[in-house]
């Protein structure tokens, strides 16, 4: 409601300016020339001090953002690439605020310098091979040497080497939820396909491929500080992204492929709550949190819970209507609290076990052969439908 | 418009009654006039701008004040996207593509392109009219019919399509995903077919009319920078808008006809989809084929109009004219190398991520040496600071301020951190929405005396700019902070993630902008549809321009000149020239006895 009485007092505010002008206008009647909207001397000076202040407006703006807004961007990185990233993010940086300080100053600074008036003429300077040569040469240097260290950076982190030591973990992606898939004492994620999703084999893992037998499906993320996790990524249904901010990790699920990527986390859970910068955000956070439960309180709702950092998986590609709220808890654990967390996990194989023997054994198998016979109809079909397309095509 | 009409028939002159005889209806509506061509892509633009923008609104509204109860929701939305003036999040998502689809499609593309591509390349280039009117009419009437298919697709059951403006399948395709893949993205679909097929003959056009069509004397090297990217957006679109077609189409096969080109292994809503062996990376692939260039064929043609004004009000040459066009050139070969950077993380080999941050970072080059030219070009000048000259200032400089993250952006390494987050709509809004859409306006404040005979209200123009240019910095700068906090984009609120609780206030600052920003466009509407009847009118070349479309009369006529069209002698940038007196030599002068070209 407050903003909408916000825009009928800008909107009132619009047309007041509106009519200051068109009197201002009124009171030019008589100087009938038809240049009356071409800018005058007198334009001119004003603006080009208003384009002086305005590079001022730019330049404090940039400096209040800094300080005011700094410190919410993402801190210290959580895994071991996470540092390349930012070094290199940080020379960007660099970079970037030296070239848009110089470049805003040098076209406002000459806007207000240049400003015209009727008894300037102005500088005929049509070109210089020598300017042209100044600014192709240095961006292409200064780009040469990022694009190096970005590629550097880029083959590092994207690239597994084979005979690595690392632990496989499955992430799999659907509406709206995250689930991860270990894979257990041989480290080899056992085959699977959204085909023979059943019951509570809700990922479709292949039962029969012998890697499959001791693999272990969770919904909170745990992983051991200090060991190279490498994720395989699946979807389900749409395209997710897997975005972990704090490892500065992030890769796309795509539905019929398995996407990958690796790094090692630094931090534990535990140690990354008490770094300096995150002791000063959550307090922050809980002070907004405090402020937003007391009005929710007055108004008769319930209080907000206090906040305590935890690691989070987001999705990060549109995916549906509740995209806003796809998210999975990660815990990195010490190596042994890792170990401990995953021995007390029982398999997937264990679970479907228990399952079906809670069921009717002969029910389970019907239902087996009935996915196949499906999926078996499902192809027929659609070969059926590509074949009668192709005869009507070649009958036209 | 029968007020329009009126006064057009009242000014008209006898001697040109008797040359056509135009009815009300091939004069206003199917008219294969190129500058009433020019208008009908303006006004169109402009309704599609208007409805973008508020659609803008109400989602950084519900942003800000997170299912808030807003009056203004319940009778835009109705109650079944906002029950009690709550908006719901399938319709959140749906806003953020129409207004995705409309601004960079519609009104960016269309409105911009269409608009400045018609008026000025016969003019500039002196020539009577477009190489073929009637297609030109048909061009725009094309792209009306999309415009309204779209406008339609806002009122299904279900609602428009809300798979983000990028439209990526499986999302896209299966209405079980979401409500607004079932008609309302047929209808989307449709539109953006019927749009391309628009856009094709549009560029086509312009093509052969650059070519054919220059008047004697008007070299390759004499064209105004103005036509230089419209011919090179022109070619652009027509290398990279037929993929999209084909895109479209084939979704529309995987859609509607049970084919797998982007589909395979779904799962979905309890059962699995027949789908086999598509690739939604595919589709990637041919979106942001005609995606990245896409961003070109927006700034493109801004870049031109602001070189042209630029030059026009500090009454000097643009600062290397042949640079100039190389960059063009350069930026316009490798914006059709460089879409895989939309895709560093879409699970294609990360050696392609490699050659793709290469080729993107290289464009960083020839943007470089566009923003010194203009820089440039501006020192020593005689700035006249009209409305126009404004713009294009503020263009440079908002192309400066989010060109520069796309070195971060383009680099593969740090894209991962900030790929779809907040940062990207930072960054994007300001390289090429912020600064298309000020190269279009200062386009509308200079040719206004051209188009409509009259005169834009300077004061209120310049009360547009600085509220403009203010709101566009307080949007979008504080944007890149919550991007780096790793705030994704497209989240219909961010309450269930106290981690971002302290991004809140800075969202209220950015919708607060957004609202002010929003409101001031109501001076320049106010300004311009009052102006095409009441505006001061116009002289025959108010800026004291040299190029060729200020030496024909100010009353329209068919055929551009009365008599015979101006032969060319020089180059469009004799500003200041130091063998004349004047400050400006138009074109159609011919060169003094022992004149010296002064320029390369």
């Amino acid at each position: 409601m407050t903003s909408l009485l916000v825009i009928i007092v800008l909107v009132l505010l619009a047309v007041a300016l509106w009519q200051l002008t068109k009197i201002f206008d009124l009171t030019q009647v008589g100087a009938s020339s038809d240049d009356s909207q071409v800018a005058s001397d007198n334009d001119n000076n004003v603006q080009g001090y208003i384009m002086f202040g305005f590079l001022a407006f730019i330049y404090i703006f940039t400096i209040y953002g800094l300080l005011k807004w700094g410190n919410l961007a993402l801190h210290t990185p959580a895994s071991a690439h996470g540092l390349l990233v930012d070094n290199l993010m940080n020379i960007t940086w660099v970079l970037i605020f030296t070239v848009q300080v110089i470049t805003q100053g040098l076209l406002y600074w000459f806007s207000f310098k240049y400003k015209g008036n009727k008894d300037k003429k102005a500088l005929f300077f049509a070109d210089s091979n020598k300017l042209e040569a100044i600014w192709s040469i240095i961006p292409s240097v200064v780009l040469a040497i990022l694009i190096l260290y970005g590629l550097y950076a880029w083959n590092n982190i994207m690239f597994v080497d084979k005979d690595e030591d690392v632990i496989e973990i499955e992430l799999y992606a659907q509406q709206f939820k995250w689930t991860a898939r270990y894979a257990g004492a041989d480290n080899t994620l056992g085959k699977a396909n959204v085909r023979l999703i059943e019951g509570i084999n809700t990922l479709g893992v292949d039962m029969s491929d012998p890697n499959s037998q001791d693999d272990i499906v969770v919904t909170e993320l745990h992983l051991p500080k200090g060991k190279k996790v490498h994720f395989k990524m699946r979807s389900q249904d749409v395209l997710h992204s897997a975005y972990f901010p704090h490892f500065r990790a992030q890769m796309n699920c795509v539905p019929g492929m398995v996407t990958e990527f690796a790094f090692v986390p630094t931090y534990t859970t535990a140690e990354y709550r008490e770094l300096p910068f995150m002791i000063k955000k959550v307090a922050n956070i809980n002070k907004l949190r405090n402020e937003k439960s007391a009005e929710l309180v007055a108004k008769g709702g319930t209080a907000l819970d206090p906040y305590t950092f935890d690691y989070l998986l987001l999705c990060n590609k549109i995916c549906g209507a509740s995209h806003y709220n796809m998210q999975m808890k990660v815990v990195v654990d010490s190596p042994e609290d890792y170990k401990k967390w995953l021995s007390e996990k029982t398999t997937l194989a264990q679970d479907i076990k228990a399952a079906s023997a809670a069921e009717k054994p002969a029910e389970g198998a019907e239902a087996t052969t009935d996915t196949a016979s499906k999926v078996k109809d499902t192809v027929k079909a659609v070969i059926d439908t590509v074949k009668a397309a192709v005869a009507k095509v070649a009958v036209k | 418009m029968s007020a329009e009409a009126h006064g057009h028939d009242h000014g008209h002159d006898h001697e040109h009654e008797h040359h056509h005889k135009d009815t009300f209806i091939t004069k206003y509506i199917f008219s294969i006039d190129h500058k009433m061509i020019a208008k009908q892509y303006l006004i169109t633009g402009i309704i599609m701008g208007i409805i973008g923008i508020v659609m803008s609104l109400l989602f950084r509204m519900q942003l800000a004040w997170p299912e808030e109860s807003f009056k203004i929701f319940n009778v835009l939305l109705g109650d079944k996207f906002a029950p009690d003036g709550v908006m719901a999040n399938d319709i959140y998502l749906a806003l953020v593509t129409i207004h995705g689809t409309i601004m960079v499609f519609f009104v960016l593309t269309a409105g911009l392109s269409g608009t400045f591509s018609n008026l000025l390349i016969p003019l500039q280039i002196g020539a009577r009219d477009m190489a073929s009117g009637f297609m030109n009419m048909i061009s725009y009437w094309l792209f009306f019919l999309s415009a309204v298919v779209m406008l339609c697709s806002l009122f299904v059951e279900a609602g428009p399509a809300s798979a983000g403006w990028t439209i990526y399948p499986p999302l896209s395709a299966l209405p079980q995903a979401i409500p607004g893949s079932g008609t309302g993205m047929t209808l989307w679909l449709v539109s953006m077919a019927i749009f391309i097929a628009s856009s094709l003959m549009g560029s086509l056009n312009y093509i052969v009319t650059v070519i054919n069509l220059r008047t004697k004397g008007m070299s390759m090297t004499r064209l105004p920078l103005t036509i230089w990217t419209f011919f090179v957006t022109a070619i652009i679109g027509v290398i990279s808008f037929p993929v999209l077609l084909s895109a479209a189409l084939l979704l529309i096969f995987d859609r509607s006809f049970g084919t797998s080109f982007f589909l395979s292994d779904i799962y979905i809503a309890g059962e699995v989809l027949h789908y086999q062996g598509g690739s939604p990376v595919l589709f990637e692939h041919l979106f942001w084929f005609l995606g990245h260039p896409e961003v070109y064929i927006v700034i493109l043609p801004a870049m031109g109009l602001v070189s042209e004004i630029m030059a026009t009000n500090s009454r000097k040459p643009i600062f290397g004219y042949r640079a100039m066009i190389m960059s063009v050139l350069a930026i316009a070969f490798l914006s059709t190398i460089v879409w895989g950077h939309h895709m560093f993380l879409s699970g294609m080999n990360p050696f392609l991520g490699s050659v793709f941050t290469f080729t993107t970072l290289l464009i960083a080059i020839p943007s470089a040496v566009k923003a010194f030219n203009w820089i440039t070009t501006l020192w020593k000048g005689n700035l006249q600071f009209n409305p126009a000259m404004l713009f294009s200032i503020g263009m440079v400089s908002t192309f400066i301020t989010g060109g520069l993250t796309g070195i971060i952006l383009g680099d593969s390494t740090l894209d991962i951190n900030v790929h779809d987050t907040y940062f990207v709509i930072a960054h994007f809004h300001l390289v090429m929405g912020i600064s298309a859409l000020y190269g279009m306006f200062a386009g509308i404040y200079h040719w206004f005396p051209k188009m409509y005979g009259r005169m834009l209200n300077k004061n209120l123009g310049y009360i547009h700019f600085w509220v403009t240019a203010v709101c566009a910095y307080g949007v979008f700068f504080p944007m890149h902070f919550i991007g780096l906090a790793g705030l994704p984009r497209r989240y219909y609120t961010n309450t269930n993630f106290p981690l971002f609780d302290d991004l809140q206030n800075v969202n209220v600052l950015i919708t607060t902008f957004a609202l002010v920003g929003g409101a001031f466009q109501l001076v320049f509407l106010y300004n311009f549809f009052s102006s095409i009847f009441y505006g001061k009118k116009a002289v025959q070349n108010p800026w004291r321009s040299t190029t060729l479309e200020w030496t024909t009369p100010v009353e329209h006529i068919h055929g551009n000149w009365p008599g015979e069209i101006p032969h060319v002698y020089r180059w469009p940038y004799d500003y200041s020239n130091p063998n004349h007196d004047v400050d400006f030599v138009p074109q159609n002068v011919p060169m003094k006895e022992g004149e010296e070209v002064l320029h390369h």
